[in-house]
This record gives structure tokens, C-alpha cells and sequence, in this order.
């Protein structure tokens, strides 16, 4: 037998997953060497001088610990810690917030189906949201990632990545919305935030010192939480709810998937809420949805919770759902999780997300974005430059591929690994089929190309398949 | 997009507590030093028919004839796991050491291996569950065990947690 998990560390960590493994990852080139845990026998031998980094983190007994934050520091709440607790939430640590899980209401398959055929509300409070302004922000971020900001329309939004300088390894997945002519909102993950942090600290520094203190206002807003409304019914829900309808920026059906608008709306007791909330149609779970961030500040410190009440005042419509459903709904729409899909050690071409990089930036004279010297190339000729692909796999009936599992050839005997899993688990709107996410060799990354994942020492059959399993559907008008 | 959950165990936590849930059984059982099942001469079964658990979730079910027995997962795991999608059934005549996984679990979101609580060779693994895995969340403590063996050494079971010493180790947790 290979590695032995006993249970009770699976219950006792279920959801809890260390997030320093981040770290680790950042710090590795090769995403082959960082798993080798999960089969040390049968990796032993693509794991040369690969330190045991992994290890170290989980003698703490808290097991969860984030890069570059203290093991031993208290958990953080949102400003919905109190309704989660109220509706039965199973609390986990997560980026070093106390996050629920699920809640006592409905399993975690159940929640993963509410989104899918009604609409669910997740807390995402714990995510950073930024807003960056100034004669200077557009420049700014157009060098911190590769994205045509200055195509962007007002209250317009676009899924980018920070990029590191000269490696063009992905910092972090982001969501970016332009909001006037010279600001922006943008939007990162949670388990990020140290790292994201320092680096637009130093990026925004120096930029200053360039061109004077002025040309920057960089604020973190950590005053308003984030709640996300998922699923098919979530326009109608939030429609309702919405203040002074009638006129036509109070329309729903008008503001299309990628796009934002300030909103007011009506509460329980019928009173009109004392400012906007910023409502964008986008989401993580590949349903049409919104994401409403709501100030929480001085006299609408109470304002995250009224609204989340008002959006679940319906149980036949909307129910909260946590951290394993929203986890489950992204990996079947096919989208990345930063820290298993993605780290610093891939470029955007490299993770298969070399749309990313805007049209208008891809001439190597003036591309003036981090990492453009590294990144170019592997946008122009992709098969001399990348050695692995980020490809979607179905894996065969019995035990599901997670992440960690090793790709091999079918044909070798000697299981050499070809690549890894990054995310995997049975799919809940598949009735239960084997589905995965993962790095393996270019050459072995066309569609319907059949490899072998090792799942306990077995091998299981697996193809190569297009993502996402299933059908976003996004509001287009 | 952003960060969601990261809802399996570390891998490197698989590894480094390799031993830990037999050597802590050992260390807190109560029943240890009690002639094997003195305490049950009110049941009309024969002395010996007694089943333990461990701290990690399992439990053992020795039968009869005091040379083989039935392993499988408590009430409390089937219940913390959630839904189960897949239960990976031992191969027969494995030869496990206590401590080694006999099996595996899997819901949605985690995998996690079920540990022998006790040495020998598997006569057979529960055919139900290979169809309808879900049935563990429905019986997890009867018809739905996991793994039958032939046990090497019936004393063994008494280094191991009864009813009792297991429910206080499940209560400490909360």
C-alpha cells in the first residue's frame, strides 16, 4: 500500500486542506517534483532533491497554515460569521478565516444541485477587494498584468493574473472591472493576500517614486464584504429586491455577464439601504450569477447581514452554501483554483490561459507587462516552449483521481509520471463521473488522447477532455 | 476567479501520521489488561463475540468463531464524510498489518483510506458496497462493512477502544 491517510485526519481536516502547500508550490519550478507525497513509492524517483517541505507544515497541530501568515494566529471572521453559525455552518479554517464548509441544511451534493437548478449564496467576504485610482492606474496595472485595461469599457470586467517580473509566473488570478476612466476594482484571493500584497506594495512604490505620489490611490476595502449569488435563479431573487425598479439601469435583463452597476435595494423592513451595492454578473460556479459587494462600515455595519437575509428570505430559492459546493461547481466549469491549478511556476500559456495576454499586447517591441520577455514566445509557438499543458481528463468508474494523482503513460511499464492531477473529484452534476483537472506532457494534451492515472497505487484508465464539463451559463443578453 | 476549498487533507499529514492511530489506541485503551470480554457475561453470545474500535473511525467485529472478523467504518466517519460516492474494497487474501489500510472511502470531496484495526488476511470484501456505496451512510456499523479477515491474532482487539473509550475520544474532538 502506498501512502496511509487515516480517516481521522480526514475528518478532523476535512475541508481544511493546507493552504501553505501555496507556498511550496510557489516556490517549486516543477510541478511534477512538489506532489510526491501522495505515492512516495511509486514517485520516489521523479522527486530527486526535492526537499520534503511539505512535511514540515503539518506538525503544527492547527494543520492549516497560509503562506506567509502565522500558524498561531486566530482565525478572522466576516462580517457574516454570526448568520453562518445561525444556519448551522460548518466552520473551517480557510485563508485564515474561519469559513463554513456547508451548512446543516443540505449535504454537500445537495448544495452543489440547489446552485445548479436554483441559486445559492456563498460568503465570500474573506477575498480581497482593492480599488486602485489615479492619473497613473492604468499604467500600473497594465504592467502588472497582461491585459488590455485600456480596452476596457466602464463598469466592464476581465479575469486576468498579477504577473511576477521576468518570469511571468502567475502571482494571482484576478478579476479586474473598470469603474471610471483612470480607476479600477479589482478583486483577489484570499489565500494570496500577503503575497499579493507586498508585490503591489513594491510595484506601487516604485511607480510612485517615478512619477510622484499622486499618480497613485491604492485602497484595500476592507470595509465591505463580498457575497456571491449563484445559479439560475439568482436575477429573479435579486430583481426583487432591488430599489426604485422601473427605470432602466434597475434592470437586470441590461447588465450582461463580465459587467457592473451600483445598485440600491429595498430591505426587510422596506426601507431603501443607505448606500449602493456594487453589483457585478460573474461568479466562480459557471451559472449565471452576481457578485455584491456591500459596504459594512459605519452605519452600514449591519448592511452585509440585512442583505444577505433579504436574498434568503425564500428557501425554495435560495440557501447559503459553503466552501466544498463552490469548490465542486468551479472544478466542473472548469476553473482554476489558485494554489492546486495555478502557481507562480506557470506562466499564463503555460496554465492554459494564454487568453489572458490581450490581443493588442502580444508585440514583443512594446509589450511592457512583467514577464512579456518570457511570456511572448510561448504565446507564439507554444509547442517549442511549453513542456506541459493544463487539460481536463474524465477518469474511469471507481475511485476518483484528486489531486496529487500521477499521470503515466499507459504504455510504459515503468509508470515514468507524464504529469499530475491539480483537482479532481467525482462531479456531482455528472452523476457522479470521475472528472479532473491537470498538467500533462505537450503531446499527450489532445483531446481524447487515453492515459493512465494512479489512484492508490492502481492504474485507471483516463482521457484527455475538453473543459468545462458543464455548460457555463453566463449572461449574454 | 478566486480561491475556494481546499477541502482535502494536506497529503504530507497522510504520511506523517502513518502510525499514529494504533500506538495512540494503545496508549488510552481502558480495556487493556482486562481478561478479553469478563465483562459481558450477561449476553448470551459466546464471551468473545466483541467489537472495538479505534481512534481513527474504524471499528472490528470479531465473530463467533473467534478466528475471523468484520471491519468497516463507525456511524460517526460515515456521518462526518458525507455523502460516500466510492468505497474501495480490499482484493482477498491481502495480508494486512493493523494499521494498513484495508479499503478506502470516498465522498465528493475526500478520500480517505479505512485502517485495518487488526493483523491477517482478507477473506472477502462487503459486494454491496462495490454497487451502492452509498449504503454506507445507511448502515455503516452492520451490513455495511467493509472488509472481512481472517484475524492473526484475536488479541489484538484488546489493545483496542470499546464502545465507551471510543465515544469520549469522539466527544474531546468537540
Amino acid at each position: 500500500m502506498s501512502a496511509v491517510r487515516p480517516l481521522k485526519r480526514g475528518l478532523n481536516l476535512l475541508g481544511s486542506r493546507s493552504l501553505s502547500r501555496s507556498a511550496s508550490v510557489a516556490a517549486n519550478g516543477s510541478i511534477l517534483a512538489q506532489r510526491q507525497l501522495v505515492s512516495p513509492r511509486v514517485l520516489r524517483s521523479a522527486v530527486v532533491g526535492r526537499p520534503l517541505a511539505q512535511v514540515a507544515t503539518v506538525s503544527s497541530p492547527s494543520a492549516v497554515r497560509y503562506a506567509s501568515t502565522s500558524s498561531s494566529a486566530p482565525l478572522k471572521k466576516t462580517a457574516l460569521y454570526d448568520l453562518h453559525i445561525a444556519h448551522g455552518g460548518k466552520m473551517v479554517p480557510f485563508a485564515g478565516y474561519s469559513m463554513p464548509l456547508q451548512y446543516g441544511d443540505l449535504s454537500h451534493v445537495e448544495s452543489h444541485m440547489w446552485t445548479r437548478e436554483k441559486a445559492s449564496l456563498f460568503d465570500v467576504s474573506h477575498m480581497v477587494q482593492h480599488q486602485l485610482s489615479g492619473p497613473g492606474a492604468m499604467d500600473l496595472l497594465m504592467k502588472v498584468s497582461p491585459s488590455s485595461l485600456d480596452k476596457l469599457k466602464t463598469n466592464s470586467s476581465t479575469l486576468s493574473c498579477l504577473l511576477e517580473k521576468g518570469t511571468g509566473g502567475i502571482i494571482d488570478d484576478t478579476v479586474i472591472t473598470r469603474r471610471g476612466e483612470s480607476s479600477f476594482y479589482f478583486v483577489t484571493n484570499a489565500g494570496r493576500r500577503a503575497e499579493d500584497l507586498a508585490f503591489l506594495e513594491a510595484e506601487i512604490s516604485a511607480y510612485k517614486a517615478a512619477h510622484g505620489p499622486d499618480s497613485l490611490t491604492w485602497d484595500i476595502l476592507e470595509d465591505r464584504a463580498l457575497v456571491a449569488l449563484q445559479g439560475p435563479q439568482a436575477a429573479s431573487v435579486l430583481q426583487s429586491h432591488i430599489a426604485n425598479s422601473g427605470s432602466a439601469d434597475t434592470d437586470l435583463s441590461t447588465l450582461y455577464f463580465g459587467n457592473c452597476r451600483d445598485l440600491y435595494l429595498t430591505l426587510a423592513d422596506g426601507s431603501v439601504s443607505a448606500e449602493p451595492v456594487l453589483v457585478s454578473r460573474t461568479g466562480y460556479t459557471g451559472e449565471d450569477g452576481f457578485e455584491i459587494s456591500i459596504p459594512a462600515g459605519g452605519a452600514c455595519a449591519s448592511l452585509p447581514t440585512q442583505v444577505t437575509d433579504l436574498l434568503l428570505q425564500n428557501p425554495e430559492q435560495v440557501r447559503l452554501a459553503g466552501l466544498a459546493a463552490r469548490d465542486s461547481l468551479r472544478l466542473e466549469a472548469g476553473m482554476c483554483l489558485y494554489g492546486s491549478d495555478i502557481s507562480t511556476a506557470q506562466t499564463p500559456p503555460a496554465a492554459s490561459l494564454g487568453w489572458v495576454v490581450g490581443k493588442d499586447r502580444r508585440d514583443p517591441a512594446s509589450a511592457t507587462f512583467n514577464g512579456a520577455e518570457a511570456i511572448l514566445p510561448q504565446l507564439a509557438s507554444p509547442a517549442k516552449t511549453l513542456a506541459q499543458r493544463r487539460v481536463g481528463f474524465t477518469v474511469e468508474k471507481g475511485s476518483p483521481a484528486r489531486e496529487g494523482a500521477v499521470i503515466v503513460d499507459l504504455n510504459d511499464e515503468s509508470r515514468t509520471p507524464i504529469g499530475v492531477v491539480t483537482s479532481g473529484l467525482p462531479s456531482p452534476s455528472l452523476g457522479g463521473i470521475n472528472i479532473a483537472m491537470g498538467y500533462v506532457k505537450s503531446g499527450m494534451h489532445k483531446k481524447g488522447t487515453e492515459v493512465g492515472v494512479l489512484v492508490r497505487n492502481k492504474v485507471r484508465k483516463a482521457k484527455v477532455t475538453g473543459m468545462p464539463w458543464v455548460e457555463s451559463k453566463f449572461y449574454r443578453g | 476567479m478566486s480561491a475556494v476549498a481546499r477541502t482535502v487533507r494536506p497529503f504530507a499529514s497522510r504520511v506523517l501520521s502513518q502510525k499514529l492511530p494504533i500506538t495512540a489506541a494503545r496508549r488510552v485503551s481502558p480495556a487493556m489488561g482486562f481478561p478479553r470480554g469478563s465483562i459481558r457475561s450477561f449476553s448470551q453470545s459466546p464471551f468473545w463475540e466483541v467489537k472495538k474500535y479505534t481512534e481513527s473511525h474504524e471499528w472490528v467485529e470479531l465473530a463467533a468463531d473467534g478466528k475471523t472478523a468484520k471491519v468497516g467504518i463507525t456511524q460517526y466517519a460515515s456521518e462526518s464524510l458525507g455523502d460516500v460516492v466510492f468505497v474501495e474494497l480490499p482484493d482477498a487474501d491481502l495480508e494486512v498489518s493493523a494499521g494498513e489500510p484495508v479499503g478506502a472511502v470516498e465522498s465528493v470531496k475526500s478520500a480517505s483510506d479505512v485502517l485495518s484495526p487488526v493483523s491477517g488476511k482478507v477473506l472477502q470484501g462487503n459486494s454491496i458496497l462495490e454497487d451502492n456505496a452509498k449504503f454506507i451512510n445507511q448502515s455503516p456499523e452492520d451490513e455495511a462493512w467493509i472488509a472481512e479477515l481472517e484475524i492473526s491474532d484475536a488479541a489484538e482487539l484488546d489493545a483496542l477502544l470499546d464502545a465507551e473509550a471510543y465515544k469520549a475520544t469522539i466527544d474531546a474532538d468537540h
